[in-house]
């Protein structure tokens, strides 16, 4: 029989097999790779998911009226016109840059390595916001790597399998991203409160320069984060009487809820940490 | 006991593939929080159907799979899953006696278990907390149990699954 004594027998063996576990992915580290070749498990059903998304899009680019597609691609070309302009501008900034930097005898590294990849899933879990991309530890995605769309930072890769990469984002209620504010200079750090439209600064004090409007970009500390993308703008200062703090709350910029292409950032620093973090 | 020789048992996988589908499917946020618990709905109501088939072995593997699928740390959505599989079986007999209506009540408090299970043990690393909002899925999944068991018994019977 299946019933009675031998399935309370079971019960206990396997939930004592499941604390086991949960105890274990929390405490140690080597879980994290046994868990990227299992994940491999459930790829399959990301992908599956991903399959209506997938065909409508292919299905709209076949679609499209002819006229449409040559409008667009006017504007498109005219649009690389423009963007081309500001690169050789940027080009002659950027070796000046290097110059200067040469002068004050900096050792930051203006040229970072850039993966495209594109979003494939995204957490059901409310309470989490993660996205999936298609690119594992086996097309060069490393845990810790920063994550950006075409207008700002996202995220950052939290977790590797051999195809698939799960990216935590800027917003989670997990994550804190360390900012400065691009007009002074002010260093501070954006936690995210598990709302897709705010960031909070917890730690200003009270008399900062700090306005709505202010533009916060990522300050490079901690090593994590490259310096000077776009984080997030400030949509609201408020201070209160007796109090040692300001509350500032911030909106992303980067389109969190809706970016499909995503860019993943490979600096030098970020792979030898990456690297030592192996060891 | 004799044990039945086993009938197209790959019809409850395929609608176990399809539950995992729909529970990684991307969805607007406020309907991510009533999305119902589809994997465990579908896996009770074979527990319920097939208990020879169907237990605790499975309960603990489909965890762990959408463990893996949403992300939480492994072992987590697989002990909700064995405790609630576990309750299932014992009281499976009643269960089948009782009306769809009274049915789906008692899936309803199973999810609420479920939920409270695998939402407390995500807590302890984290600091993600807004009220009692995470229980949502529960009367849903009651609701939708009116449904999605009359469509697993008709899918059941057509394919003659034992």
């Amino acid at each position: 029989m299946f019933k009675g004594r031998s399935t309370v027998k079971k019960f206990f063996i396997y939930g004592f097999i499941c604390t086991g576990l949960i105890i274990s992915d929390y405490q140690f580290d080597q879980m994290q790779r046994f868990r990227g070749w299992l994940s491999v498990a459930v790829t399959p059903v990301q992908w599956l998911v991903d399959v209506p998304q997938r065909s409508w899009t292919w299905l709209d680019e076949r679609l499209q009226v002819r006229d449409e597609l040559i409008a667009e691609n006017k504007q498109l070309r005219a649009q690389t016109l423009l963007a081309e302009r500001r690169v050789q501008k940027l080009a002659a900034l950027t070796v000046e840059n290097f110059r200067l930097r040469d002068l004050l005898n900096s050792s930051e590294q203006l040229d970072e390595k850039v993966i495209v990849s594109e979003l494939i899933g995204i957490n059901s879990d409310p309470f989490v916001h993660q996205v999936i991309i298609n690119n594992g530890f086996n097309s060069g995605a490393f845990t810790g790597q920063p994550v950006l769309d075409a207008t700002g930072v996202m995220g950052q890769v939290i977790f590797t399998s051999a195809y698939t990469s799960r990216v935590l984002l800027i917003t989670d209620a997990d994550h804190a991203i360390p900012v400065e504010v691009n007009r002074n200079g002010l260093r501070s750090v954006a936690y995210g409160l598990g709302h897709y439209d705010y960031l909070e600064l917890q730690d200003l004090s009270d008399t900062a320069d700090i306005e709505v409007g202010d533009t916060l970009v990522s300050s490079g500390l901690g090593l994590r984060f490259p310096k000077g993308y776009p984080v997030a703008e400030v949509i609201e200062v408020q201070h209160f009487a007796g109090q040692n703090f300001a509350k500032v709350l911030a909106k992303p910029t980067a389109a969190l809820g809706r970016s499909r292409h995503l860019l993943l950032i490979e600096t030098p620093q970020q792979q030898s940490l990456a690297q030592q973090e192996v060891k | 006991m004799v044990m039945q020789r086993a009938h197209n048992l790959w019809v409850p996988f395929v609608t176990l593939l399809i539950a995992f589908m729909l529970s990684a499917l991307p969805m607007l946020e406020w309907v991510q929080w009533g999305w119902p618990e589809w994997v465990l709905m579908v896996f009770l109501y074979w527990v319920i159907a097939l208990p020879q088939r169907f237990g605790i072995g499975w309960a603990f593997v489909l965890g762990l799979l959408l463990d893996l699928l949403q992300g939480t740390h492994l072992g987590i959505n697989a002990l909700a899953m064995v405790v609630a599989t576990f309750i299932v079986i014992l009281m499976y007999r009643r269960l089948r006696m009782y009306r769809l209506w009274q049915q789906a009540f008692v899936i309803c408090v199973l999810v609420v278990i479920y939920q409270c299970i695998s939402y407390w043990l995500q807590g302890i690393g984290s600091n993600a907390s807004s009220g009692l909002w995470f229980l949502l899925p529960a009367p849903i999944s009651g609701v939708l149990w009116l449904w999605l068991f009359v469509v697993l018994r008709g899918i059941r019977r057509a394919f003659k699954v034992a």
